[in-house]
């Protein structure tokens, strides 16, 4: 299923490329951009077309931080942990998305509307703290702005 | 053309050596072993334990001497207070994150990191633990099982497994602290390609590899008065297990091996070499078929487990290629529980066999469910060199000063065509001799066949059969293998005959094998190996006595019925992960 969302995408890059190597990271961010996340079934189609074992394939694909290899929400909240954003509440921010999600860090919601994924530096320190909903950016956040936020998308959805 | 010579200077020693020459080797050249665990002579360059750190004048940090590649006018210092501080170091944080279970590791007396940590002279653990791992052993495949809390991340494993093997069933997984090396997808050894050569336990510097163990269940079966246990040992043994007793590489202890396993109380000490010599009757007969019927070729042996799973998963489409003759030990087994067990008058369900093999993947091999041709399971328990080694050591018999002993007869009888088996190229020299003999009706004057002797990784030969240019080639390490089975899978093969050992060497270098085993030590106990054959009475398997007897009382004849009931098998297509 989530191969057949990226397949042309990755068809696009390949063509030409096959058995090369150095397809695979654009590839992967492909499948990443299709489908939210490198699937098993992604992942053995790029091993036969680049001639990879499959378990290099998911060491690349485990390796880098914007790969995911379990599916993501629909919106994906990215929260910033390096230092700047950590020393003004980072926590404090986790600790509210977790609250009103009522799911940890790094997971999503049952109905797969929110993943909630601490990342590093989003170079947004004069906002800290700072998170990113799928390509928005948010800062000097608070419990109550976070619901807020929140809110908004939930609204969206529903629509 | 002779290479560029560079001039270097080491620890105040002028050295030379050619262009292209790494500081380590360098060093070494001069008595120098720079301590180092990522780095293995087999392997190419990783660069990433740190561990071989030089000084360099004019080179402001330190330099990895196992990637440095030495250069005009250097000069190095592989042992000042910088370098051994930074080395002691390195394996201090290496420690810091290292389970202390060192009493009870099956590694105890050969860990790499063990012996490193003694000799930098670290005696105390200078960091507070780090993360305490607690992840889960592989234990799902039948013959390798991984402790990833073991795991020094050196990724020799991962190195031996693709380059040396072409198979790639492990790598690195995610990154940082929370690196692993893995399966796919953590689906465990069993789950995926692994051929169970075992090549990765032989590289790997402390304890996370090792085999599945069968000591304890064949402990059981000695002590069970209702269970008549017979042990059979593969030829490369012989040539090996004296190291794990302190004998120097290329002992050849037939005679103390024998007496050992009679003193541990096996009712019966028999031989593979019996069932090797059962190998080419049925395999040299299955190639003359072949090449005078015009059938599958080339026709490639099936004697290597490793080697069988790899084609199984690989190469399906050239399983027609492989003999349909079963290993040495599984005929044994077959056999054993059969012929030999109806002669003694004890049914097949009170005989247990065990086999001591060089190799991890027999023991996969022993529970593929087609092996039960004697109506239980053919061979019940696999004990590899090592295993064997210490089950003598457990009974504290004094190995070095046991007496030479002969095998039991019958099936301790065999020839030195069987011997020469557990090396590369041995297999082929052995189906040689007979098929000569058979085919031309003459004696084979001189029986070797040194064009398919030797460590070299492809080695290929034409051999002039009264007539009949038989083309033959012969391929240690699946790396190699590969190179062979793709010329095949193109129809472009011009051979007859083939020979595949999964393990570099040979059986003598498989993954069951004493450790260290490396190159100079594999190259000894082939030395071994072909000195016992010369030294053998018998050299040709046709004219093992024994083996007359068994087809002239059992079998009938080559390929016959009962042959191909027992002593023959099929092969299975398996996915690629």
């Amino acid at each position: 299923m989530s191969l057949e969302k990226c397949k042309k995408q990755l068809e696009t890059i390949l063509a030409g490329c096959e058995g090369k190597r150095e397809s695979l990271l654009p590839c992967l961010h492909a499948a990443c951009e299709q489908c939210g996340h490198v699937s098993e079934e992604v992942i053995s189609y790029l091993a036969e077309k680049l001639d990879l074992p499959r378990v290099e394939v998911y060491s690349a694909a485990s390796f880098y931080s914007m790969f995911s290899l379990e599916e993501m929400g629909k919106n994906v909240i990215r929260v910033c942990v390096s230092l700047s954003c950590y020393l003004k509440g980072s926590n404090k921010v986790i600790k509210a998305l977790e609250n009103e999600l009522s799911i940890t860090a790094g997971q999503t919601t049952p109905d797969k509307k929110f993943t909630i994924e601490p990342v590093s530096c989003l170079g947004l320190c004069d906002k800290a703290p700072a998170m990113m909903v799928n390509e928005e950016v948010y800062g000097d956040l608070t419990a109550a702005k976070i619901k807020d936020i929140i809110n908004q998308y939930r609204q969206k959805e529903a629509k | 053309m002779a290479s560029k010579m560079i001039n270097l200077t080491i620890d105040n020693n002028k050295v030379q050596v050619p262009e292209g020459t790494t500081v380590l080797k360098a060093a070494k050249s001069i008595g120098v072993n720079v301590p180092n665990l990522c780095f293995h002579e087999d392997l190419s360059i990783y660069g990433a334990c740190r561990l071989c750190v030089v000084e360099i004048e004019k080179h402001p940090r330190l330099e990895p001497s196992c990637a440095t590649l030495a250069e005009e006018g250097m000069v190095v210092k592989t042992n000042s207070t910088r370098v051994r501080k930074a080395r002691r170091m390195i394996v201090e944080l290496l420690l810091a994150n290292h389970p202390e279970d060192c009493l009870t590791c099956d590694r105890n007396q050969i860990c790499e990191l063990r012996k490193i940590a003694h000799d930098l002279g670290i005696r105390k653990l200078r960091f507070e633990k780090g993360r305490k791992y607690d992840y889960a052993l592989d234990e799902s495949s039948p013959s390798i099982v991984r402790d990833p809390n073991k795991c020094i991340q050196c990724g020799r494993c991962i190195r031996v497994c693709s380059e040396v093997q072409a198979v790639g069933a492990i790598d690195f997984v995610d990154r940082g602290g929370r690196t692993q090396v893995l399966t796919f997808l953590n689906k465990g050894l069993d789950n995926v390609e692994c051929t169970n050569c075992g090549q990765c336990i032989l590289v790997c510097p402390t304890g996370a590899l090792r085999e599945k163990t069968a000591v304890d269940d064949v402990w059981a079966a000695i002590d069970d008065p209702k269970k008549f246990v017979v042990v059979q040992t593969a030829p490369a043994v012989r040539a090996a297990i004296g190291e794990d007793f302190g004998m120097p590489a290329g002992s050849l202890v037939t005679g103390k091996m024998t007496s050992s396993l009679r003193r541990l109380g096996f009712d019966k000490i028999f031989d593979t070499q019996f069932a090797a010599d059962l190998t080419i009757m049925e395999e040299g007969h299955e190639l003359i078929g072949r090449v005078t019927n015009k059938g599958v070729l080339p026709m490639i042996t099936s004697c290597s487990p490793g080697w069988i799973k790899y084609v199984e998963h690989f190469f399906p489409e050239c399983l027609a290629h492989i003999s349909s003759c079963k290993s040495p030990q599984q005929m044994f087994g077959a056999v054993a529980k059969t012929y030999y067990a109806d002669k003694i008058g004890i049914k097949p369900e009170d005989m247990y066999v065990v086999s001591i093999m060089p190799c991890t993947a027999k023991k996969f091999e022993a529970e593929r469910p087609e092996m039960n041709d004697s109506g239980v399971i053919d061979v019940d328990a696999v004990l590899t060199t090592r295993e064997a080694a210490r089950m003598i050591q457990e009974a504290g018999i004094d190995f070095t000063n046991m007496p030479d002993e002969d095998f039991d007869k019958p099936l301790g009888i065999s020839t030195g065509a069987a011997t020469i088996f557990g090396a590369s190229g041995g297999v082929m020299e052995a189906a040689l001799r007979t098929a000569y003999e058979v085919i031309t009706s003459k004696t084979l004057e001189k029986v070797e066949f040194e064009q398919v002797r030797g460590m070299d990784g492809l080695k290929t030969a034409t051999v002039d059969v009264d007539g009949l240019e038989l083309k033959v080639a012969v391929a240690n390490g699946l790396a190699n293998a590969k190179v062979l089975l793709e010329q095949i899978a193109k129809g472009e093969s011009p051979y007859h005959f083939i020979e595949i050992m999964a393990c570099p060497g040979g059986c003598l270098g498989g993954g069951g094998q004493p450790i260290p085993t490396n190159l100079e030590i594999r190259k000894k106990r082939a030395a071994a190996l072909y000195r016992e054959d010369e030294g053998m009475p018998i050299r040709k398997s046709h004219e093992n006595p024994a083996i007359t007897a068994i087809y002239e009382e059992f079998l009938e004849k080559p390929l016959g019925e009962k042959s191909h009931h027992l002593l023959h098998t099929s092969y299975t297509k398996r996915e690629r992960y």
